[in-house]
């Protein structure tokens, strides 16, 4: 009989981080200036080793403070969506909800507006910060507002999402309508979701969010699976079911909320991967958690990769990539094999 | 083993339970039954602790469930729920190895001892065959004996059955019923069970509690419990009630208006 295993996991984890340092070797390679994979994956090992080698000084700075930070970014986003898509669609028991659907992506795309309008953008950390803010305001009002009693109510929390995400687009259009045109450029290229005006420094910034964020969700894995048919099922047997739902939303917020504030609103990445991973390998969150995360890192480097060669020089925002792409291989998933037993 | 002390419970004014007041001894088969709206289900949900009442309390073992956390309770009682989807399906197996979630941590995997007790809850319930299957795809029947199979995983001593023959056809209905009396008289477990089929209660269980509008109206075996006066009284209409020919329980025939 099959079950599930640790070694199962880990055997997995690792093929897919294998492939994941394959994208990333892809991604740095690949760009205006190719650099040959046997140079890329020397600069690579001897910037990690602390070495300075032979290469030219040119391919080592594309390489070392250009493309791979930027990859690293792209693959946190991708797995920060991805899980936080993982755990909103446990929780609010709805196959169509995606990191955006309790409107923390508005809130964070007000304050990065915000600061776009302020000038506040030029500085290194002015924009995800702003982001950033806005996104916790968004968070610690939706819960607020969704709270009944206690407890939180999947459906009350919903509408309570879904109404303060439409008030604050309601400002995001007040913006957009009053924007002159240099700074409405880079308010669209935000609201698709760019890596281009990531600032590769502000990784460290993010990282502890959602890595710990991570942690914490996998460490509820078990109870997540029983909280798919019912909390009161989950409960009944023997797992705190408020207080699951707390660590759970508060963890996938904060990871959405890190991870928008580096690149704006990349969308269809946290709907998608979640759905795909599971038809892969499966619901059980001990596997899907860190098997979306690595898809989805792997997934959005490769799309970001596209976004900045395709018509190349110009970059496309990633939005675009992850939107054409998915879009199509989701449906191709969806008609071979059932996603969700209602649909 | 279950004793109930003057249990009251209201969701928001009205009380939908008022002084309720029974013991269930070990190895009983209790029935509870009372017309829509007579506080079954919350009764239910009260001893599986999903609610806690106002007033009065639930002892298992003479221990309040208040003094219990939820994982004590779970892995001496367990639920049979009515109907319970996953959002995303599982497969037969994973279901049933989640009734072992009481003894298991957090980043646990469920082991080969967890694995060999999901093996002989589904030879119970006759569900190995199905074991790869995904529970979505059962008929309802098949469901019912899957979640009965989780419910013995969790190696209960009390097994809680809400409507657990809606939605079945007779010869279903009888299995299943079969396979509970089975659990009760081979393996000692105290079944509790919420039943709208009058009939059924009767036959299967050794006693009945009667409710009425959240309060006890009668306790006691069936023989006493079902009787005309008494389900006319609760029910407000006209019934016939008689002798099983085979077993000789009471049995109940509905009577039209006018017939």
């Amino acid at each position: 009989m099959k079950i599930l295993t640790l070694k199962k996991v880990v055997t997995v984890s690792l093929f897919l981080t294998f492939l994941l340092v394959l994208v990333i070797l892809f991604s740095v390679m690949v760009g205006s200036v190719r650099v040959d994979p046997v140079r890329s994956i020397s600069i690579l090992l001897q910037s990690l080793l602390g070495l300075t080698g032979a290469e030219t000084e040119m391919e080592r700075t594309i390489i070392l403070s250009l493309r791979f930070p930027r990859a690293l970014l792209a693959g946190l986003v991708g797995a920060g969506l991805s899980v936080s898509g993982v755990i909103f669609q446990a929780l609010l028991r709805n196959p169509l909800a995606d990191p955006y659907i309790l409107g923390v992506s508005s809130g964070s795309a007000v304050g990065a507006i915000i600061a776009i309008f302020l000038g506040l953008s030029t500085l290194s950390f002015g924009l995800p910060l702003a982001s950033f803010a806005g996104a916790l305001i968004t968070i610690a009002l939706v819960f607020y507002f969704g709270k009944q009693e206690g407890k939180i109510h999947p459906n009350i929390l919903l509408l309570a999402g879904v109404i303060t995400g439409s008030f604050l687009s309601a400002i995001i259009m007040f913006f957009l309508s009053i924007s002159q045109k240099e700074e409405l450029h880079t308010i669209i290229f935000w609201l698709m979701g760019d890596f281009s005006f990531a600032n590769p420094r502000a990784i460290g910034i993010v990282l502890p969010y959602i890595v710990a964020g991570f942690f914490i969700l996998y460490y509820q894995s078990r109870h997540l699976n029983l909280i798919l048919s019912g909390e009161d099922s989950a409960l009944q047997l023997g797992v705190n079911v408020e207080r699951l739902k707390i660590i759970s939303y508060l963890s996938a917020s904060l990871i959405t909320a890190a991870s928008v504030s580096l690149c704006g609103l990349i969308g269809f990445v946290g709907l998608i991967i979640p759905h795909s991973v599971r038809l892969l390998f499966g619901p059980d969150h001990r596997l899907l958690l860190p098997a979306s995360a690595l898809i989805g890192a792997s997934f959005l480097i490769a799309s970001d990769t596209l976004a900045r060669t395709l018509l190349a020089p110009v970059e496309l925002p990633v939005g675009v990539i992850t939107a054409a792409f998915g879009g199509p291989f989701f449906i191709y998933l969806l008609r071979k094999r059932k996603v969700v037993k209602t649909l | 083993m279950i004793d109930l002390r003057s249990v009251s419970f209201r969701y928001r004014q009205d009380w939908v339970l008022q002084d309720i007041s029974f013991g269930i001894e070990r190895g009983e088969f209790i029935g509870v039954i009372g017309p829509n709206g007579s506080g079954k289900s919350t009764l239910l949900k009260i001893l599986c602790r999903l609610l806690s009442p106002q007033k009065g309390e639930v002892l298992l073992d003479l221990t309040s469930l208040r003094e219990m956390n939820q994982r004590d309770i779970a892995r001496r009682m367990a639920v049979v729920p009515q109907e319970a989807y996953s959002l995303f399906p599982f497969r037969v197996i994973e279901m049933v190895l989640m009734g072992r979630s009481p003894y298991l941590g957090h980043l646990m995997f469920e082991g080969a001892r967890d694995l060999e007790i999901a093996k002989k809850a589904m030879d119970w319930t006759e569900t190995f065959s199905i074991s790869e299957r995904f529970v979505d795809e059962l008929s309802g029947g098949e469901r019912k004996r899957v979640f009965i199979a989780r419910a013995l995983a969790q190696e209960p001593e009390v097994i809680l059955l809400d409507e657990p023959t809606a939605n079945l056809d007779i010869h279903h209905q009888v299995d299943f019923l079969d396979l509970i009396l089975n659990l009760n008289r081979e393996k000692g477990l105290t079944i509790l069970m919420a039943s709208h089929d009058l009939n059924i209660a009767s036959e299967y269980c050794d006693r009945l509690i009667l409710l009425r509008g959240g309060r006890i109206y009668k306790i006691g075996p069936p023989r006493e419990v079902i009787t005309r006066e008494n389900i006319e009284e609760v029910y407000g209409c006209r019934v016939w009630v008689d002798e099983n020919p085979v077993s000789g329980m009471p049995r109940i025939s509905l009577l039209r208006k006018g017939g």
